[in-house]
């Protein structure tokens, strides 16, 4: 990541910051935390459902696994693509709260609709659209969390919100079971509720998240504007000139979206995010390869990932004030080397008893330094205009990343074995971090100059 | 929406009343179901269920009622006849010779809590084995002495195209247990075939107490293949061949075919053994279950019931093709002829 914050003079709107190193605001905006409660609800929500899916549909419908496996593939390619889409449709239509509050209303609405599906088909339905829900609403919240918060302050402000995120993601299974232990085959409760749950994370949302996107002309929003533009001018984007005037908020194209990788630093986090991305192992093969390699009992392996998500937790908060503070791009390389080591213990390493437990902290640990460190470091080089597509682009060429990843680790899998298709992936892993970690080396005065020099500042500019 | 913050706050407070009042009632009307049977369901009545009692069908009762779930059984001639309901409650379950297997998951803490039960002929439970994942299918050998299930594992929710199952055997005297049939050695016609994406599921055993049948996946196919469990390994028979079911007279499989690729659709078919030559049944519907033969001449199965979302029906058909589909018993799962 770009020491947005470092490399460059302390803005005049982050009075909250008056030197480096000593990062303290008292508290995280207002917003962050309506956004944050809002994914925790919603999160809730969702992991119910996702915690009693297999069973509802293995054991209540009788579907076989290789059904259930389709389906699985189906509904998770769906939200990386749509993520685009929202993420420009909120900077288009200059309301990112609309866009969000429509992804979380649609996926609020699916919940209900579960009941009524019996066979596989409408289910695949459903579940895409609960998807399509996820994809629409990731860019423009995580572009709302931003640009309620000062430059210096995003690591924290985005580990505030994962932390919020995940403890609704652990609480979801737990009241899933609850529910199921206190009624008979309670499925449609468990659906019910959880479509109540999703329903109240709507309202939360329209109740306190103000609408984002297109600047208000209230005297906060245009000092957090300022900050956010300068910032931004600092860091990323090409010069000065590059940032539209906060008041006169110029029409979105498309061609201004595209326009967006123009911008050197923004091109080279999409280009790392992708590079990481097609080197890190999903968190499924992650579990099997842990439990092959130690013998886990099998009871245990489904509470496998509940100790990331623990860690994950734990850490987000610290880790995002702390990559405000020391730097995005030192945070975010250290947690891809914790992956690293991650990797090499499930290698190389003795069979100790304290392994999985190791394994699972340095995994939670790689999702903590990472997480929302990579939306703090992209916020930073993308102008206020454009920030919820500049948002999508990194999360979507990441997450198209992962994917074929999964694919490729899968066909190594075959061909080599466990042993070697990890090592592939950690050698890979290893390049890949080295070439983000010069990529993404800060910016000197002179490089800058060249950078802006390179840069079309009509390109990168939205058209008045 | 310009409100102030109190005007939230009381907003906010309706909606949880009303959303939390909605949750409560959604709840309470599901924990009482136990004790409404469904008008016009089948009469269910608690008491011993004996897995020895010859020309009886056991199945899991999936009517409404205080013994969904249940391990129950009727008289194979009369399946319309009152149920006897046992108190061992399964997802999956399957029995032969006095021994059953019933595949159990409970809602733990944190997660599922999944199970397999090995249970004697009074159903009582004689060693339990815990589960990675949402159990699958289930079976016994016709002498009782091993038994086999598969489970679904999933790992996380956000991950990439990923699935995965377990299929173990046990021998239910010894209590030694293979784990993971992916550990066996596979002969694809006539080469070693090595990889890590196999996939086991759907066993069925033979009288011999050694050869076993089931569906192996690897590179994007399913392939039939016959087993030794001395010999841990099997062999590739044909291909596109799922959840097989061998017949008592051992001379043909039942099993799942898909009709078109990629799809999630299946047809009930039969394979003669002998000449490897498969024919399709008279059930136009899509079955997604792993067959049982109730005699040499016909096969029950598992489909949804028609507009409810967590029950289905057992029907029945020929093997040979010919005939019509007939509803065995509404609101019920998992069948096995006894005796």
């Amino acid at each position: 990541m770009y020491l947005a914050d470092r490399s460059a003079p302390a803005s005049e709107g982050a009075k909250t910051a008056p030197g480096r190193g000593s990062v303290r605001a008292p508290a995280v905006a207002s917003t962050v935390l309506a956004l944050g409660a809002v994914s925790m609800i919603t999160d809730i929500s969702s992991e119910m459902v996702t915690a009693v899916l297999p069973l509802y549909l293995i054991a209540g419908l009788g579907l076989s696994p290789l059904g259930f496996g389709a389906l699985d593939g189906v509904y998770n390619g769906v939200s990386a693509l749509v993520q685009l889409t929202g993420g420009h449709l909120a900077d288009r239509v200059r309301n990112h709260k609309l866009i969000a509050g429509i992804g979380y209303g649609l996926s609020a609405l699916c919940k209900p609709l579960l009941l009524l599906a019996h066979s596989l088909g409408p289910i695949s339905v459903i579940l895409t659209l609960e998807r399509t829900g996820k994809g629409l609403r990731t860019a423009p919240r995580d572009a709302l969390i931003s640009l309620s918060t000062p430059p210096e302050l995003q690591g924290r402000a985005f580990g505030v919100h994962r932390a919020m995120d995940t403890t609704g993601a652990l609480l979801g299974p737990l009241a899933a079971f609850l529910i199921l232990s206190v009624t008979v085959d309670g499925y449609d409760a468990v659906f019910g509720v959880s479509a109540c749950v999703a329903v109240l994370g709507v309202v939360v949302l329209m109740l306190f998240v103000p609408s984002g996107g297109a600047p208000a002309p209230t005297p906060a929003k245009a000092a957090a504007k300022a900050t956010a533009t300068t910032g931004t001018a600092a860091a990323g984007a090409a010069n000065a000139t590059a940032v539209p005037d906060a008041d006169r908020p110029a029409p979105v194209r498309l061609r201004d979206a595209l326009g967006l990788l123009r911008l050197p630093r923004l091109r080279n986090l999409a280009v790392c995010a992708v590079l990481l991305g097609l080197t890190t192992v999903s968190d499924a093969f992650v579990y099997l390869l842990l439990q092959r390699r130690t013998g886990i009992g099998d009871q245990w392996f489904p509470l496998l990932p509940l100790g990331t998500a623990a860690v994950f937790l734990l850490l987000a908060v610290p880790a995002g004030a702390l990559a405000d503070r020391i730097g995005r791009r030192t945070v975010f390389l250290t947690g891809h080397a914790l992956l690293l080591t991650g990797y090499g213990l499930l290698l190389w390493a003795p069979a100790w008893p304290a392994l999985p437990f190791l394994v699972l902290a340095l995994h939670g640990m790689f999702y903590a330094a990472t997480d929302g460190v990579l939306p703090a470091a992209v916020a930073a080089t993308v102008p206020g205009e454009l920030r919820a597509t500049g948002m999508a682009l990194v999360g979507t060429g990441q997450a198209l990343a992962r994917f074929g990843c999964s694919l490729a680790f899968g066909g190594a899998w075959t061909l080599w074995g466990t042993g070697p298709a990890l090592a592939a992936a950690a050698a890979g892993l290893l390049c890949c971090a080295a070439v983000a970690g010069f990529v993404l080396r800060p910016a000197a005065p002179q490089e800058a100059r060249t950078d802006s020099n390179r840069t079309d500042p009509k390109r990168v500019r939205p058209p008045r | 929406m310009t409100l102030s913050n109190s005007r939230r706050l009381l907003v906010l407070a309706v909606a949880v009343l009303l959303l939390g009042g909605l949750a409560a009632a959604l709840v309470l009307r599901s924990a009482s179901r136990d004790d409404k049977p469904s008008a016009g369901g089948p009469t269910v009545a608690a008491g011993a269920v004996t897995l020895t009692r010859p020309g009886s069908l056991a199945f899991l009762n999936g009517g409404q009622g205080p013994h969904r779930g249940a391990v129950a059984s009727v008289p194979a001639d009369a399946p319309e006849s009152g149920r006897t309901a046992s108190e061992l409650t399964c997802q999956r379950f399957y029995a032969a010779a006095g021994t059953g297997v019933c595949l159990r998951s409970t809602p733990g803490a944190l997660a599922q809590d999944n199970k397999a039960l090995i249970v004697d002929s009074e159903l009582r439970t004689l060693r339990s084995f815990p589960l990675a994942g949402t159990p699958s299918r289930a079976r016994v050998s016709p002498s009782g002495r091993f038994a086999a299930w598969t489970v679904f594992v999933s790992g996380e929710s956000y991950g990439a195209a990923f699935f995965s199952t377990r299929t173990a055997i046990v021998d239910t005297r010894t209590g030694k247990l293979e784990a993971n049939l992916e550990e066996f050695a596979i002969d694809m016609d006539g080469r070693e075939h090595r990889a890590q994406d196999v996939n086991f599921w759907g066993v069925t055993f033979s009288k011999d107490d050694d050869t076993f049948y089931a569906t192996v996946s690897t590179g994007g196919e399913t392939h039939l293949v016959k087993g030794s469990i001395s010999g841990r390994s099997v062999k590739t028979l044909a291909k596109n061949v799922e959840c097989p079911s061998l017949s008592p007279d051992e001379t043909r499989i039942a099993y799942k075919k898909r009709v078109r690729a990629g799809a999630s659709l299946w047809r009930e078919h039969v394979m003669d053994l002998g000449t490897l030559r498969e024919h399709a049944l008279a059930e136009k519907r899509s079955v997604d279950d792993q067959a049982a033969w109730l005699d040499d001449r016909t096969l029950a199965y598992g489909l949804p019931t028609d507009g409810a979302a967590d029950s289905t029906d057992l029907w029945t058909v020929p093997a040979d093709g010919s005939g019509t589909p007939r509803l065995l018993a509404p609101g019920a799962a998992s069948p096995a002829r006894l005796g």
